[in-house]
């Protein structure tokens, strides 16, 4: 047990997943067929001692409240342990104003209440392990008052361009965090990851609402890098931030290598997820699978290739799928062939026998289309 | 008992040694099956989708694991309020010497204490090396429908293998009027499937009178049945249709699981209305490599194929390297067959490694090959 609880956050406006996004937060979008994008971050908390968690949802948040639950199935001690769904409570119906921090102001009582002294907070729509007994313990030596995750990447140009940027000075001391407008290769980008005090937590939030309404986080944060000592901490290992369509689609695709994957599984730090008692993956005898990631409750009969096929798809004789993420429950039918597609869950193609995507196109296929 | 008036009873302390070294440090019903199951996954998840609330595990050979494994009455969803799963091995009691169970029938006579805090109307008897789905609740319905005083659940088998069984022979209505163990020349082709529903209060008192009875095996099939048939009680038949399957051997452990493989198979585990509830493990979907083939396989998650998988059956974290040819057989959880491997017709222990160009098993053999020990690689 370490001396900080977490707080998972959600994305802020400015993050928009097209197509999969209409329908839950960045959190429950299912992630390399079995997972969802939460279950990282939680599962980062509990391996590394966080016992009480909160979770904060916003918009649509049905599909993750229900993964949730009661948090049992990420190892949380069912005494000593929780885990909270927190909801933004004045929900305004200009988006501008729904930032993490007015969720905070929301729930100021129940982070009050909270008995640890410090705060892990990490988003929900970030993929990397980490372990935070290891950060926080770096951050208590280092006597800063806020320590921000950051991850080194040399194709800030074209991607991660929704994300924080840290500027550091030599002493990896933040000087400023700013919004990633693509004009340079290489970034620190900020993994919307901190480590602080409670106390430094709760000004910083009531600091922020006092500024402006629609002060976020890493707002009030950047503001306040000229009195406090914030500093960074590099992470090294897989990390994938899910915060536009492209980057949904790569981040899965990165992982169908099993040497890549490695860099993000780690045989002591178990990824927690819902079960859902699938029974194993049914190969016919026309089958013919290579390069791809599969999860259970699925039949099939068809060729896949450089893909991820989510539980309990059915892929029909005859059918092709090529650098395809098919999500949950999804039916392709008899000489269908798919290439370069998201499919998103509990749809069926039958009909439409060509959903290609020209190179360099990802296309979408709508939770429970018909085609 | 305030949800459901019948009560299991799971005996699971067989050693099953015809599975040779798979039940060396497992109880046969700890077994697995069918990729990610144990074979107490089946009984258990068929009280947990019939309704029945409580139930009692009756361990004895090699408990350890399969105590922890079924204490967790979470795994089947029986954790609700009044309801759970309690693992029974025998104990010391202030009246009597701790004592082994003598039989099928002095496993349930040791813990008439546990069974009479729920004080049931029924008791349903089940055995923990049997796959099959059933809904113990309809065979409940025709005891009651029937106003018997025990129901034993049989099934059809061919007449040619009915003297392997113990055989119901039946008169009207299918009211049982003769029981025989393995019969040389049998009258009836229904066998018993080794589950029964009693009437609690019937069944408590024969099994006093049994306790202290000196000649009696203190068994079901060969001394309760014939008692209460003796005594003119009304015995049913109640008669099953579908998938059944006594895992008795390595070669039928190895033939239940090949008909996981047949697209018609009956048993279904992929049927939303029936689940077979079991661990989770926390482990990837599993992985397919590029040059990977795989025809005709049941494949669970934290698998890793490199190589060729034709017509078999891979557990959890089953891996199977480039080149490496795994045909007609089992792997076991955690099974490593390496690079160049070829493993035909063999059923490959938990966490044994096929060294590097080894063959195993043939294509020809009589009986399916149990490889338990690592087998080194060839250079």
């Amino acid at each position: 047990m370490i001396k900080a609880f977490g707080i998972v956050n959600s994305s802020q406006k400015y993050i928009h997943v097209e197509g999969l996004q209409d329908y839950r937060p960045i959190g429950s979008f299912s992630f390399l067929g079995r997972y969802r994008v939460v279950d990282f971050p939680i599962s980062n908390m509990t391996n590394s001692g966080i016992e009480r968690i909160q979770v904060y949802a916003n918009r649509n948040p049905r599909s993750l409240v229900e993964h949730l639950g009661t948090g049992r199935h990420y190892n949380i001690n069912s005494k000593s342990g929780k885990l909270q769904i927190l909801f933004y409570q004045n929900m305004s119906s200009n988006g501008n104003y729904n930032t993490d921090i007015s969720a905070y102001v929301d729930n100021l009582e129940s982070i009050e209440k909270m008995h640890q002294p410090y705060v892990v907070i990490a988003p929900n729509y970030m993929v990397y392990t980490q372990d935070y007994s290891k950060l926080l313990e770096t951050h208590v030596e280092s006597g800063a008052d806020i320590t921000l995750l950051y991850h080194s990447v040399d194709n800030a140009k074209e991607n991660f361009l929704n994300c924080s940027i840290l500027n550091l000075n030599r002493q990896k001391g933040v000087l400023s965090l700013e919004r990633n407008h693509g004009n340079a290769k290489n970034r620190n980008i900020f993994m919307d990851t901190y480590v602080m005090t409670k106390e430094v937590f709760i000004n910083l939030v009531k600091k922020a609402k006092e500024t402006s309404s629609m002060y976020t986080m890493p707002d009030i944060v950047n503001a306040a890098c000229s009195e406090l000592d914030v500093r960074g901490v590099s992470h090294r290992g897989y990390f994938a931030s899910i915060t536009d369509f492209p980057s949904y689609y790569n981040a899965n695709m990165s992982l169908i290598d099993y040497k890549a994957a490695t860099e993000l599984f780690h045989e002591d730090w178990p990824i927690y997820t819902r079960t859902n008692n699938s029974n194993p993956t049914h190969y016919f005898d026309g089958a013919k699978v290579t390069s791809s990631v599969i999860s259970n409750g699925s039949t099939i009969e068809g060729t896949i290739e450089n893909s991820v096929i989510g539980r309990g798809c059915t892929i029909k004789k005859g059918a092709v799928i090529r650098n395809s993420i098919i999500l949950a429950d999804t039916i392709i039918g008899e000489n269908v062939h798919v290439e370069n597609q998201v499919v998103d869950k509990h749809s069926s193609i039958t009909h439409i026998k060509e959903v290609v995507a020209e190179d360099g196109q990802i296309g979408y296929v709508r939770r429970g289309d018909k085609i | 008992m305030k949800q459901n008036s019948m009560l299991a009873m799971i005996l699971a302390g067989g050693r099953g040694s015809r599975l040779h070294e798979l039940t060396n440090k497992v109880a046969k019903p700890a077994v697995g099956y069918g990729g990610k199951y144990r074979i107490v996954d089946f009984p258990l998840s068929n009280c947990a989708n019939s309704g029945i609330d409580v139930v009692g595990v009756l361990t004895q050979y090699e408990s350890i694991l399969l105590n922890s494994y079924v204490a967790n009455g979470g795994r089947w969803g029986l954790d609700a309020k009044d309801s759970g799963v309690y693992v029974l091995p025998p104990r010391e009691k202030a009246d009597a010497g701790l004592d082994v169970y003598r039989g099928t029938a002095d496993a349930i006579s040791q813990n008439i204490d546990f069974i009479d805090q729920y004080s049931p109307e029924y008791l349903l008897i089940l055995s923990g090396d049997h796959i099959y789905k059933m809904n113990y609740a309809k065979m409940l319905a025709y005891h009651k429908e029937h106003k018997a005083d025990a129901t034993i659940a049989v099934i059809g088998v061919p007449m040619e293998e009915a003297s392997r069984f113990g055989i119901m022979n039946t008169g009207e209505e299918d009211r049982i009027i003769e029981f025989e163990e393995k019969p040389a020349n049998p009258k009836s082709n229904l066998a018993s499937m080794g589950i029964y529903i009693f009437n609690w209060k019937l069944l408590r008192r024969l099994l006093l009178a049994d306790m202290k009875n000196p000649d009696s095996h203190h068994d079901f099939g060969k001394d309760i049945i014939p008692t209460l048939l003796n005594d003119g009680k009304s015995l049913y038949a109640y008669k099953f249709k579908g998938y059944w399957k006594d895992v008795g051997t390595i070669d039928s452990l190895w033939e239940a699981n090949m008909d996981l493989l047949n697209p018609d198979n009956e048993l279904d585990l992929g049927d939303p209305t029936w689940r077979i509830y079991t661990e989770d493990t926390n482990v990837l979907p599993h992985y397919i490599g590029k040059n990977a083939s795989i025809k005709k396989a049941y494949i669970t998650q934290g698998c890793l194929i490199e190589g060729t998988v034709e017509n078999s059956v891979l557990f959890t974290g089953a891996k199977v390297g480039e080149g490496a040819k795994v045909i007609d057989s089992v792997l076991m959880p955690g099974a490593v067959i390496e690079p160049g491997a070829v493993v035909t017709r063999a059923l490959v222990s938990d966490n044994v490694v096929i060294g590097s160009g080894a063959k195993v098993g043939s294509a020809d053999s009589e009986h399916i090959e149990l490889v338990s020990k690592r087998v080194k690689g060839v250079e």
